[in-house]
């Protein structure tokens, strides 16, 4: 994507790193955008991301853009950081980026299971090994949010909360009036998230909207392997907004998970579609819809 | 990571004021400390706590840390009205989580309603020794569930995986009544989250989990969600096992670096039928009350004046129903 008229460094972002490439956010002023494409968690599954860029610029958006989590789970994190790089999408960062560009002991998910614990280990020290010093350096310059317009709207595009990196906003543990003070404390009229892997989406009042772009990784816990990403766009002022499925080499995915030694834990929910791990932060209702 | 606000845990000029350092002695250890205990200002209002049952509970267990028990009434259950202020007044303060303990809960009579009031704001937790849920009322409970779009999760405390080891603790046939009424809610349903405080020591913690997981697949509950909490030293369970020594407490060395928000009253009030406490284990606590109304409590820094503010220290979000989230403010 090359640079458009009215594009701009977001407010509150920083400098970026040497190795970032430009893209549509190092301009002088804020960026607009007629159609958006807002990519959850990546987690290494850089089959999908490559299938839903490919998917996106097919429907016509003019940004593309990944909400943070680039590692986890999948295998060989260079080609997913690999692909963005090439793809020239901004990147706001995740826990997951924040801890592997500082090299700190975990993903910071805050999980006290024990078996979520065992494997967000194994997940967290294969992709801190596995990544290079190079993208790692990158992803210590994604910024913590990226503010455009959409259209005649105010997006705020953020990893889990404008106050917190790695908090879940669930839908069913995030009520209404929370979302709406938040929405207006951060004069948006859109907040955008992802963290919890699943995508919803709520209107906030009159015109306000909460999308949480759910995770290009994994699929939604919903016993099918296709995976989301979000489409948003501005119509008469108002938020016009689709999840869009993709579908993928999963069996691909699932080879190269297994010759890269990762668990068959993770490998199944790539095949199924059920999470099989991470589930200690699933509310009741979330995880009732799952299998384990 | 987010980090300590350093300006309101070290003295501020002119030094602390009259009265602050004097919560150790209205904690009851009898002596004025010298030093001032750090503060904690509420950064936000996340989880809203309510004593709905006050301190009335069915059973007289003896690890209470707040010796609960059928005839302990020094706190009195609220009512519904009450409650219904509080939730009032917690959407101004954006609260993202309501949870409910006692006692026991469902002594309250206006229960059902009072969580009907809850979920049509946001998602609701009960602390439940589960004792008193026959299908009935589990099925109404899963109604109520059905019906909001928000979760409601049954937080069921066992403290044995036999009717013996529970029994020892929570008292005779507390074992027995609290599997049927989990069958209750996981046949409506639910998938509670069985809480139960670590008795044994912290290496054969794998095995009593497993253990766990066998009695609820017995149960016919194959997604077992089991959260293992640290004793708190208080109440009962100060003269089952033992007291904190005089050195557990928190003090502004060992707050340099850490972060905040794996303690409770950073984001969390609870609120009783006679004011407003810093958290659900300092019901008692004179340091610990924050005012009459949620907004006073919220304005007001918590004293860490209690030992018990050490296990929150130690162990972090040891009331919420998942981990902390905290430690990674951007």
């Amino acid at each position: 994507m090359g640079a458009r008229e009215g594009e701009g460094a977001p407010r509150g972002t920083r400098p970026a790193a040497s190795l970032w490439r430009p893209g549509p956010f190092a301009h002088a002023e804020r960026p607009r955008v007629r159609r958006v494409a807002a990519f959850g968690g990546i987690y290494s599954n850089h089959l999908a991301l490559e299938a839903a860029i490919a998917d996106a610029r097919d429907r016509g958006a003019d940004l593309l853009l990944c909400l943070g989590d680039l590692g986890a789970f999948g295998p060989s994190p260079d080609r997913t950081a690999e692909t963005l790089r090439a793809a020239e999408i901004p990147v706001v960062r995740g826990n997951y980026d924040d801890s592997i560009a500082r090299g700190l002991d975990d993903c910071q998910c805050g999980y006290t299971d024990p078996k979520d614990n065992h494997y967000a280990r194994i997940s967290y020290d294969y992709t801190l090994a596995k990544t290079s010093s190079e993208h790692r350096e990158w992803m210590g310059g994604f910024p913590g949010e990226l503010r455009f317009r959409l259209g005649a709207l105010e997006v705020l595009a953020v990893h889990g909360s404008p106050r917190r990196m790695n908090e879940f906003l669930w839908e069913t543990t995030t009520p209404t009036h929370f979302l709406g003070g938040m929405i207006r404390q951060a004069g948006a009229d859109v907040l955008l998230g992802t963290h919890t892997g699943i995508h919803w989406s709520r209107q906030v009042g009159s015109g306000a909207w909460y999308v949480n772009a759910g995770a290009l990784g994994r699929p939604p816990n919903d016993g099918n392997p296709e995976v989301w990403y979000a489409m948003l766009e501005e119509e008469g002022g108002e938020l016009k907004h689709e999840f869009v499925p993709v579908s993928y080499a999963v069996d691909d995915l699932a080879d190269e998970m297994a010759d890269e030694g990762l668990p068959e834990e993770f490998i199944e929910t790539i095949r199924t579609g059920w999470w099989t791990t991470c589930l200690e932060v699933l509310p009741g209702k979330e995880r009732s819809r799952g299998r384990y | 990571m987010a980090r300590v606000d350093l300006d309101v845990l070290d003295p501020p000029p002119g030094g602390w004021r009259a009265g602050e350092g004097k919560a150790r002695e209205a904690a009851g250890s009898g002596e004025i400390s010298p030093a001032p205990v750090p503060t904690v200002p509420l950064e936000a209002l996340d989880e809203l706590w309510f004593q709905v049952s006050g301190t009335v509970c069915n059973l007289r267990c003896n690890h209470c840390f707040i010796s609960c028990a059928p005839d302990n009434h020094s706190f009195w259950f609220m009512t519904r009205e009450q409650v219904r202020e509080a939730l009032d007044d917690s959407v101004e303060l954006a609260v993202k989580a309501y949870y409910f303990t006692g006692g026991e809960p469902f002594m309250n009579r206006e229960m059902e309603g009072i969580l009907a009031d809850t979920l049509a704001l946001g998602p609701a937790t009960v602390l439940t020794n589960a004792t008193l849920m026959p299908r009935r009322r589990a099925r109404a409970l899963a109604r109520l569930a059905a019906d909001s779009l928000y979760t409601l999760e049954m937080r069921v405390s066992l403290d044995g995986v036999t009717r013996e080891m529970n029994d020892a603790i929570r008292g005779e046939g507390a074992f027995d009544r609290c599997i049927e009424g989990t069958a209750h809610l996981v046949e409506a349903g639910f998938l509670p989250i069985l809480t139960c405080m670590r008795s044994w020591p912290e290496s054969e913690t794998d095995r009593y989990l497993a253990d766990f997981r066998e009695l609820l697949a017995g149960l016919g509950y194959h997604q077992p969600r089991i959260k293992i909490l640290p004793p708190l030293l208080m109440g009962e369970e100060a003269k089952r096992t033992r007291g904190y020594e005089e050195t557990e407490r928190i003090t502004h060395e060992m707050l340099h670096g850490f972060d905040l928000g794996n303690l409770l009253c950073r984001r969390a009030r609870l609120v009783t039928a006679r004011g407003v406490q810093a958290c659900p284990i300092l019901l008692e606590a004179p340091s610990a009350r924050m005012g009459d109304t949620l907004a006073e409590a919220a304005s007001k820094p918590v004293p860490l004046a209690e030992s018990a503010c050490f296990t929150c220290y130690l162990s972090g979000a040891i009331c919420s129903n998942t981990g902390s989230t905290t430690g990674a403010d951007r």
